[in-house]
């Protein structure tokens, strides 16, 4: 075993760890934030995307003691008390999933490319982007819709963004 | 994945004696090839030797007429970094082909050119632009770091501190992916500076990246794809899988060449 420390979702958690925990694993079993998905396991379908020092990340390819001192924020972080994220207003505006099991990544996924790529997102950009999130239901059109409308929400929300982070 | 010890590193020489102290233990970069090798039980390494926490591993700078690359900086990084789009543009556009964004924000230069997988694009990039791998012992051409699938010339407890590289005049990556895994099936690095011309091909070969020398020589003449026209790359050399046959990556492989030579060219 092995103690590592964390701020997950702006709480300071400090925690004695087997070194093969995955940080997926350390926030679905140990710190029961269930929100972060498994999907493949083998980083490809993105459903397990968080933010590690505010970059999206695939926390199943992440040991836990690889996050020592870092900022961890999952889809629980996101909303403010009972107000949602506007990306996470937009998903569901737009009713931007079907099963739901991909929209925890493809959520974080979509705040980390309005970071990187501004507020104004046409289609072709969004769809590169989610070049890591797999949506098994195949409801892109939906997601995309839903990310283009939340990246324009966002707009005006940094503090509240911060405040996530 | 199996059960291994896990050592945080301060520093390249605190790496180099807790690898001294595992038989089996290994370096722990990005860990976007070894975890997955590991959860799948190809890989069971007594102790991981964790990179992460020596900060001046990362990051980017132009020092003379180098540009110099930390082992430890990310794809993301390099793709996003206005020396490196200043220095040798199309090394930023390879390093944003690579993976997903996600994928990119943790993966690393080191790691990818440390592990040699036969399908990485950095492997390529620094093979073509005559990269100096250095490491905390001695300093690397690439031309005799890459040694064949997955086998560099590193020995036990050489660790990669950086890469240098020196601006080509002109250079372009082309890539034909995998529709699935998003790999290289073919990628084409080519680069030149002054009369060196160099053509490196990753995903197609049976032995890894390799230089394209009949391409290289052809382009010597006039650097211009219609000087590679008709020219075949040798089918034997290439590697064999469900995705693609031998003949059809070296058919790959010339068209992926031209293309690259037409990009570099601003055509």
């Amino acid at each position: 075993m092995a103690s590592v420390s964390m701020t997950i979702n702006g709480k300071a958690v400090r925690a004695n760890v087997e070194p093969r925990t995955l940080l997926v694993e350390f926030l679905r079993e140990h710190q029961r934030l269930t929100g972060t998905h498994v999907g493949c396991d083998t980083s490809q379908c993105g459903a397990c995307t968080i933010h590690m020092d505010g970059k999206g990340v695939k926390s199943c390819t992440v040991l836990a003691l690889q996050c020592e001192g870092a900022q961890i924020t999952t889809i629980e972080g996101l909303a403010n008390g009972e107000e949602l994220h506007p990306m996470q207003a937009a998903f569901r505006e737009n009713h931007g999933l079907q099963c739901g099991y991909c929209t925890p990544g493809m959520i974080m996924a979509a705040i980390d490319i309005v970071k990187r790529k501004g507020h104004d997102l046409d289609e072709h950009v969004i769809r590169e982007e989610l070049e890591g999130n797999i949506c098994r239901c195949t409801g892109y059109h939906n997601i995309v819709k839903s990310i283009a409308a939340g990246a324009k929400a966002m707009r005006g929300h940094a503090g509240l963004q911060q405040a996530a982070e | 994945m199996y059960a291994f010890e896990y050592v945080r590193a301060n520093s390249v020489r605190g790496a180099v004696s807790a690898l001294a102290k595992h038989e089996d233990g290994k370096i722990l970069a990005g860990g976007h090839t070894l975890l997955p090798t590991m959860k799948q039980r190809l890989a069971s390494p007594s102790a991981l030797v964790d990179l992460g926490a020596i900060k001046d591993l990362a990051g980017i700078e132009q020092r003379g007429r180098s540009l110099i690359i930390g082992a430890m900086t990310t794809h993301a990084a390099v793709a996003a970094s206005d020396v490196v789009k200043a220095s040798i543009p199309s090394l930023a556009e390879m390093a944003h082909m690579i993976g997903d964004p996600a994928v990119r924000n943790r993966g690393t230069i080191g790691g990818s050119i440390a592990n040699n997988d036969p399908a990485a694009d950095y492997p390529a990039a620094c093979l073509a632009l005559n990269a100096t791998i250095v490491t905390n012992q001695r300093k690397i051409p690439a031309s005799d770091f890459f040694k064949g699938l997955y086998e560099t010339a590193l020995e036990p407890g050489e660790i990669i501190v950086r890469v240098a590289f020196k601006p080509p005049s002109r250079a372009a990556y082309m890539k034909f992916r995998n529709p699935a895994s998003r790999f290289a099936l073919v990628g084409v690095f080519v680069a030149k500076k002054g009369s060196d011309i160099r053509v490196a091909v990753t995903g197609a070969g049976n032995q890894g990246v390799f230089r394209w020398r009949a391409a290289e020589e052809a382009l010597a003449k006039r650097f211009n794809p219609k000087s590679l026209d008709g020219l075949k790359a040798d089918a034997g050399m290439m590697n064999a899988d469900i995705h693609a046959s031998p003949d059809y990556r070296a058919h790959l492989v010339a068209v992926m060449t031209q293309r690259a030579v037409a990009k570099a060219l601003g055509k």
